[in-house]
């Protein structure tokens, strides 16, 4: 490697540990691609600029699917304003997802991390996880699990991270 | 024999609850890797009105009783 | 005289039963709301038990749930020992209510059971109260219950006779998730009655000194005590070809002596999407109280006699086929799914020491006559039929 290059890798990883020092509320939201529904592949790089939601979810998961509709709601109102919503079903055989979502559809993307890659990448700790993406790619806001109320929350902070 | 039960007892919740204890095991099963035990029939007791049922009629022409329980596994969400 | 031998015993066995009833165990998520009907028929050994059972829960904003239950029995029993004792059959009915609360705080479910069990002369009342809590990522689940019981024993040929039953028991569970196919659970419970646990109507046999071919009953002496002790291991395991294997091992010991070994191997099996079948054999075995005997030598031989062949020293097996339909009723907005099932189970009983005491009443010249404590020992089989339909809201 040219000496600028490790120059410019010295500063990133001096930028990193420095913010790491600094800030672990707001670490940056690790980037990925998985294939979507719709067939074509969804990276999370495309949407900078835009407030994302990531919800991870499966169609075993009963609260998972109790918020479902909730989430296609909180989609459709705030799309036009520049916010996402990007479903992760994390289930390794799709079938069963892909019959409930026949029962019940929903016009957010929905993409599959079969071999758990994503999950692993955001940590996931609970069924359902909610991860808020603000417009510069960093993770402000992470829901674990789901209980009905919760959908008040996620309103607030879509606003608050839309006015940003 | 009572004394002797209890001390089991509490040995085995002990041992169990020093599971969460021990923070340097990770749990080994993710919450996103449990479509198979989130499955129906993996519930250990899908119909209760059924196996109440039949545990009486075992229990009415047996000696033994008790240690019937069982439950946990199931998707494991919020 | 009205002879119910066996009858004490099942609501006796009912008011344990509910004592040690499972503990409705949730991982974070309380069950789904759901109704089931049952209509359940013993048949076996001369008596015919059948009844209905509902069931009705209920959860609300994702914290509370409540269960009822209503259980009935209706018995008309000429079993071996209403025989033996010289009664004619008779007919029986048993009435049971259960209320059920629990609630859900964050990975902690605490729970709140209440059950009474009537019949002309017999009452039994429990209360339990259980906790049960998630940990190390939902791969665990530690729970503990606790129960107190109480029973009037009355006997329908004496208006004055009126005896109590103290019970109490102590449960202890732990359920680990072993692999992404495989759920294991460990239990543990200990049981204690204090109290007159005798059946007021049954009797033991002794020789008869005047003919020592024949038998002469006398009433049954039990001890005033009695605590037990069971653990029991259970797995689940997923096969890749979507079916379940389940099996289980208790083991079963008491102050009385007794000491019983239970073996359950089942097998699930998926079809299509509505159908599922289940197949399961269970293995019993145990040996019999101490002051159990088939036949003693003289009155009063010792300090406690018994010869209920619950007690005894036998084994059963029993074999089960089941099956379920699942349907989803698109016209009936407030159900999500449905299901049919029908149960049969066969028993099969097998007795080491109880003998068929109905040989040695037989005329001394009858060809089948048997001398006392020489009969063939006893056996029989029986049919369990359960037919119900669930519905969950």
């Amino acid at each position: 490697m040219s000496l600028g290059k490790w120059i410019r890798v010295a500063g990133l990883c001096g930028a990193l540990a420095v913010s790491s020092l600094v800030g672990a509320s707001t670490p940056m939201a690790p980037s990925f691609t998985l294939p979507s529904r719709g067939g074509d592949t969804v990276s999370l790089e495309q949407l900078k600029g835009k407030v994302v939601m990531l919800n991870f979810w499966a169609s075993w998961c009963g609260p998972c699917r109790t918020e479902m509709p909730l989430l296609e709601q909180m989609h459709k109102r705030y799309s036009s304003l520049g916010f996402t919503l990007l479903g992760v079903n994390v289930e390794a055989d799709t079938r069963d997802a892909e019959r409930w979502l026949q029962e019940t559809p929903v016009s957010f993307p929905v993409l599959f991390d079969r071999d758990s890659k994503v999950s692993k990448l955001y940590d996931v700790s609970a069924m359902p996880s909610t991860v808020f993406i603000d417009r510069k790619g960093n993770i402000r806001y992470l829901h674990k699990g789901y209980k009905p109320g919760d959908e008040g929350e996620y309103l607030n902070q879509i606003r608050a991270l839309l006015k940003e | 024999m009572n004394k002797g039960i209890a001390v089991r007892l509490v040995f085995a919740l002990a041992l169990a609850s020093s599971l969460s204890a021990c923070g340097n095991i990770e749990p080994w099963v993710k919450p996103y890797e449990r479509q198979q035990l989130a499955d129906p029939i993996m519930v250990a007791n899908p119909n209760p009105v059924s196996s109440a049922y039949m545990d009486h009629v075992y229990e009415a022409r047996e000696g033994a009783r008790g240690a019937l329980g069982g439950g946990g596994g199931g998707c494991g969400c919020n | 005289m009205t002879f119910a031998a066996c009858k004490s015993r099942f609501v006796r066995s009912i008011a344990a039963a509910l004592l040690s009833s499972p503990l409705a165990v949730s991982a974070g998520v309380l069950p789904d709301d759901r109704a089931d009907a049952l209509f359940h028929r013993y048949e076996g050994g001369g008596v015919t038990i059948q009844g209905p059972s509902v069931l009705v829960r209920k959860k609300m904003a994702e914290k509370y749930a409540v269960s009822a239950n209503y259980y009935q029995d209706m018995i008309t029993s000429a079993s071996i020992d209403v025989q033996v004792s010289g009664a004619s059959e008779y007919k029986e009915e048993r009435d049971q209510y259960s209320l059920g609360f629990e609630y859900l705080r964050g990975k902690t479910t605490y729970s709140l059971n209440y059950t009474n069990s009537a019949e002309n002369d017999y009452d039994a009342e429990t209360a339990s109260f259980g906790i049960s809590q998630d940990l190390f990522g939902d791969l665990t689940t530690i729970s503990m219950g606790f129960s107190r019981g109480s029973d009037t024993v009355g006997n329908s040929t004496d208006p004055t006779f009126s005896q109590d039953i103290d019970r109490s028991s102590y449960r202890v569970g732990v359920s680990q998730i072993l692999t992404k196919s495989l759920i294991s659970s460990l239990n543990l419970e200990v049981i204690t009655d204090e109290g007159f646990l005798n059946n007021p109507y049954r009797s033991y046999r002794f020789v008869n000194p005047a003919d020592n071919r024949l038998f002469v009953l006398a009433q049954e002496i039990y001890p005033r005590t009695r605590t037990s002790n069971a653990v029991a291991l259970n797995g689940r395991y997923f096969l890749p070809y979507r079916a379940a294997v389940y099996g289980g091992y208790r083991f079963f010991t008491d102050t009385w002596g007794i000491r019983a070994d239970t073996f359950e191997l089942g097998y699930v099996h998926p079809l299509k999407r509505q159908w599922t079948f289940e197949t399961r054999i269970r293995y019993y075995q145990q040996n019999n109280a101490d002051f159990y005997a088939d036949i003693f030598m003289r009155q009063n031989q010792q300090n406690f006699l018994a010869r209920d062949k619950e007690l005894s020293t036998f084994d059963s097996i029993a074999l089960r086929i089941g099956a379920t339909y699942e349907f989803t009723p698109s016209n009936l907005r407030f159900v999500k799914k449905g299901s049919l099932n029908l149960f049969y189970d066969r028993i099969e009983f097998s007795y080491d020491d109880f003998r068929d005491a109905r040989f040695s009443m037989l005329p001394s010249t009858d060809p089948n006559f048997r001398p006392a404590g020489t009969e063939p020992l006893y056996e029989f089989g029986a049919n369990v039929i359960q037919a119900f339909v669930s519905i969950w809201f």
